[in-house]
C-alpha cells in the first residue's frame, strides 16, 4: 500500500520534471498578480505593509486553484483515471498520492518564493516567518479541498469557472486564519492561535478531504 | 478442463440518458471462457463493460466475483481482472518501459525490466524501451497496452475493443494472446467491431440496441 | 427482517407513491403555512411593542431571522437528503435536494436583502461586513456552486451524485466556515452591536418570531413538495406511471 502511495507519488514528479516550463506557471502567476497591488494601489510601504497578508494569500489561493486542473484532468483525458480505480488498492491512497504530488509541485514552492514577496510588500522579518507557517499550513489544505472539487468537475467541459465557483467558499477559513496569522504577526503580536488553527483545519483535510475524493472520481468515472 | 464459474452477471439493467440500453441481462463466465458482447452501434457494450468492471453501477441487478458482489470482493476482484477500454492510458512524456511500469504499479505489480523487456519484444516493440510515448503511433500505443494486459497476471481479461489501431500482425498478435490465456485458464471478456478469429469455442451476448427512444419500465 | 423494512422503503420512496401520496400534503401545508403566517405577522407587526432602541425599524427580523434560520435549516435537508441518496440510492432523496436548492438559495437571498435594509437604518448603510450577513453571503455562494455543478452535468444520476457530495462536503464546512467568520468580524468590527441575541427577548417579539418560523417552515414543506413532484414528473417522464397519468387527462 505504501509502495502504491510512493510509486505514483515518483511517476506524477517524474512527469511533471519532464514538463518543467509548466511546472514554473503558477509560481510566476502568484508573483504577478502580488506585484499588481502596488501598481494599482500605493507603493507606499505603510499601505504595502498593510494590505500585504491579504494580497499574498488571496494570490497564493488563486495560484493554487488555477493549477488544480492538472491534478486530474490528463489522468482523466488518456483514461490512466480508469486504471486507479481499478487498482487493487484503496483509491484513498492514490488520491492522497496525487495530492502529495500536486502539493509539492504548486504549494510547496510558492511557500519558497514567499519571503521574496515579503520584501516586494515591506513586510517586517518576524512577519515573513509567520507568512511562511501559514503557508505551510496552509497550502496543503488547498490541494485537499480543491482535489475534491478537481474530481467532481474534471469531467465537465469548460470547468475552470465552476470549479472555482464551488471551490473559493471552501477556501475562506484558511484565507480569514491564514492571512490573520501574518496581519497579526507584523504587529509583533503572538499567533499561536491561528496557526493552531491551521494545523487543525490541516488534520481535518487529511482524514476526510482523501475520502471525499474517491467517492467524487466514483461518481465521475460511472458517467 | 474445468468449468468453474468466476464471474457473474445478474439480471443487470443500464439506463442512459432516458434510453434503457438493456434490461434482466444475466450472464456468466467460467474459467476458460471467451465470451464476446456482440451489438450494434449504441447498444450499450461499453456501459455493460464499464458496469461489470465496477466502474458504473448498474441500475438494477448486480455483479458477482466467484459469488460475493464486487462492492465487497473488490481487492480480490481488481487483484484478478484487468480492462482496457478506448482510451490509451499512455503518457507521451514517459518512455515506453516507465508506461508499462506505471500501469503495474497501479496493480502492486514490481517486475524486472527483463521481464517486462520480453513481454515489450512480444508485442514487436522491442527496441522501443527508452522511446518516449509520445513518439509512438496509435497503433504502438496500443502495443503497450497488450504488454500490460500479458504483465498483469489477471485471470479475467475485459478487453473493450482490443483491435482498435492495429494492425494485420497486431491482430493476428491479439488473437493468438487470447488463445493462450485461455489454454491457461483464464478468462476473456470483449467487444469488436473488426472480425476477431479465434480458433476456439466462444459464447457470445448479444445486446438489443433497437432504435429509438424506448421507455425505461420500473 | 431488514430486508422487509428496505423494501418498505423502496415501495414508499418510489416517485410514483410519492406523486400519489402527496397531493393532500401540498394543499394542507400552504393552508397552514398562510394561516400561522398571517397571525405571525399581525403579531409581530400589530402586537408586539415598539423596541425602545430601534424604533419600528426592528419589526423586519420577523422576516430576517427566520429566512436566516431557514437558508442554514435546508442546506441540512439537502446534505442530508443527498447522504441518503448517495448511500442508498434512494432518488426520491435526490429529487428533493434537487428541489430544496432555489428555495434555500432564495431564502439565502431573502435574508440578506433584509439585513440589508435593516442595516440601513441601523448602521447607517445597506452593507457593512457583518458576521453573520457575512456567513449568509458565503452559503449563498456555496448554494450557487451547488446548482452550478446540479446543472453542468448532463447525466441526471451523476449530477445528484456530484451535487450531493458538494453538499455533504459544504455542511462539513458550514461550522468552520461560520466559526471563522465570527472570529474574524469580532477581530476587525469589535465596535458592531450584536443585533437580536440579547438574552431575554421580550415574549410578545418571541411569539411572532417563533410563529414566522414555523410558517416559513410549512411553507417550505409545501414548496419542496410542489417541485419534488414536478421532478418527478420531468425525470420520470418515459416512464409508465407517468405516462399513464398524461393519458387519463
Amino acid at each position: 500500500m505504501l509502495k502504491a502511495y510512493y510509486h505514483l507519488l515518483l511517476r506524477d514528479l517524474r512527469l511533471a520534471l519532464r514538463n518543467r516550463h509548466e511546472l514554473a506557471n503558477p509560481l510566476i502567476f502568484f508573483v504577478l498578480v502580488v506585484t499588481l497591488f502596488p501598481l494599482a494601489v500605493t507603493p507606499t510601504p505603510d499601505a504595502l505593509r498593510a494590505m500585504a497578508p491579504g494580497v499574498i494569500w488571496v494570490s497564493a489561493l488563486l495560484a493554487v486553484l488555477l493549477s488544480l486542473d492538472r491534478l486530474f484532468k490528463q489522468d482523466y483525458d488518456d483514461g490512466s483515471l480508469d486504471q486507479l480505480m481499478l487498482s487493487p488498492n484503496p483509491l484513498m491512497i492514490l488520491v492522497l498520492a496525487k495530492v502529495s504530488a500536486h502539493w509539492l509541485l504548486t504549494g510547496l514552492p510558492l511557500v519558497i518564493i514567499a519571503p521574496l514577496l515579503g520584501l516586494f510588500m515591506s513586510l517586517p522579518t518576524e512577519a515573513v516567518s509567520v507568512l511562511i507557517y501559514s503557508l505551510l499550513l496552509g497550502t496543503p489544505v488547498l490541494s485537499l479541498v480543491g482535489a475534491i472539487g478537481v474530481s467532481l468537475t474534471v469531467a465537465v467541459n469548460r470547468g475552470g469557472v465552476l470549479l472555482s465557483l464551488i471551490i473559493l467558499p471552501l477556501y475562506i477559513p484558511i484565507l480569514i486564519f491564514g492571512a490573520n496569522a501574518v496581519d497579526v504577526a507584523s504587529d509583533g503580536l503572538p499567533v499561536t492561535g491561528q496557526l493552531l488553527f491551521l494545523g487543525a483545519v490541516l488534520a481535518l483535510a487529511l482524514s476526510l478531504a482523501p475520502l471525499a475524493t474517491s467517492v467524487a472520481l466514483r461518481i465521475t468515472a460511472a458517467r | 478442463m474445468s468449468t468453474e464459474i468466476m464471474f457473474e452477471a445478474q439480471s443487470l439493467q443500464c439506463v442512459r440518458d432516458d434510453r434503457l440500453l438493456f434490461n434482466d441481462l444475466s450472464f456468466a463466465v467460467a474459467e476458460a471462457e471467451v465470451l464476446q458482447i456482440e451489438g450494434p452501434n449504441g447498444s450499450g457494450k461499453t456501459s455493460l463493460l464499464r458496469i461489470i468492471c465496477g466502474l458504473r453501477q448498474a441500475d438494477a441487478g448486480q455483479v458477482l466475483w466467484h459469488g460475493e458482489s464486487i462492492a465487497s470482493n473488490r481487492e480480490d476482484y481488481y487483484a484478478n481482472m484487468v480492462y482496457i477500454g478506448h482510451l490509451p492510458c499512455i503518457k507521451g512524456d514517459l518512455t515506453v518501459l516507465e508506461n508499462v511500469r506505471s500501469l503495474l504499479d497501479t496493480r502492486s505489480l514490481t517486475l524486472s525490466n527483463a521481464e517486462i523487456e520480453v513481454a515489450l519484444a512480444k508485442v514487436g516493440l522491442a527496441t522501443y524501451d527508452d522511446v518516449p510515448g509520445k513518439a509512438l503511433s496509435s497503433g504502438q500505443r496500443r502495443r503497450i497496452l497488450l504488454a500490460f494486459i500479458e504483465l498483469s497476471q489477471a485471470k479475467m481479461w475485459i478487453l473493450d475493443e482490443p483491435l482498435t489501431a492495429l494492425d494485420v500482425q497486431g491482430v493476428a498478435l491479439m488473437e493468438s494472446m487470447i488463445l493462450e490465456h485461455r489454454e491457461a485458464g483464464g478468462s476473456v471478456v470483449f467487444t469488436t467491431h473488426h472480425g476477431m478469429q479465434l480458433d476456439c469455442e466462444m459464447s457470445s451476448v448479444r445486446l438489443g440496441g433497437k432504435p429509438g427512444n424506448q421507455a425505461a419500465e420500473e | 427482517m431488514i430486508k422487509a423494512i428496505w423494501n418498505w422503503i423502496q415501495r414508499f420512496s418510489s416517485p410514483k407513491y410519492f406523486y400519489s401520496m402527496s397531493a393532500p400534503l401540498v394543499t394542507w401545508f400552504s393552508i397552514a403555512a398562510l394561516l400561522t403566517g398571517l397571525y405571525g405577522l399581525y403579531l409581530g407587526l400589530f402586537v408586539a411593542p415598539t423596541d425602545y432602541q430601534q424604533g419600528e425599524s426592528y419589526r423586519i427580523i420577523f422576516i430576517h431571522v427566520p429566512a436566516a434560520w431557514m437558508s442554514l435549516f435546508i442546506y441540512m435537508v439537502m446534505a442530508i437528503s443527498s447522504g441518503i441518496g448517495i448511500i442508498w440510492q434512494i432518488r426520491l432523496a435526490d429529487m428533493v435536494a434537487a428541489a430544496s436548492a432555489p428555495i434555500g438559495a432564495s431564502f439565502t437571498f431573502l435574508a440578506l436583502v433584509t439585513g440589508a435594509l435593516w442595516g440601513k437604518p441601523m448602521w447607517g448603510a445597506y452593507w457593512v461586513w457583518d458576521a453573520r450577513l457575512t456567513s449568509e453571503l458565503i452559503l449563498l455562494f456555496l448554494y450557487f456552486g451547488y446548482m452550478a455543478l446540479q446543472s453542468a452535468i448532463e447525466d441526471q444520476r451523476s449530477a445528484d451524485k456530484a451535487s450531493g457530495l458538494l453538499a455533504i462536503v459544504g455542511v462539513v464546512n458550514i461550522p468552520i466556515i461560520h466559526y471563522s467568520v465570527e472570529w474574524w468580524n469580532t477581530l476587525h468590527q469589535g465596535a458592531t452591536v450584536a443585533k437580536f441575541d440579547k438574552p431575554s427577548m421580550h415574549i410578545d417579539m418571541l411569539i411572532p418570531l417563533l410563529l414566522m418560523a414555523v410558517a416559513f417552515k410549512l411553507f417550505y414543506a409545501a414548496v419542496v413538495l410542489v417541485r419534488t413532484r414536478n421532478e418527478a414528473l420531468y425525470r420520470d417522464r418515459n416512464r409508465r406511471w407517468v405516462r399513464e397519468l398524461i393519458e387519463r387527462l
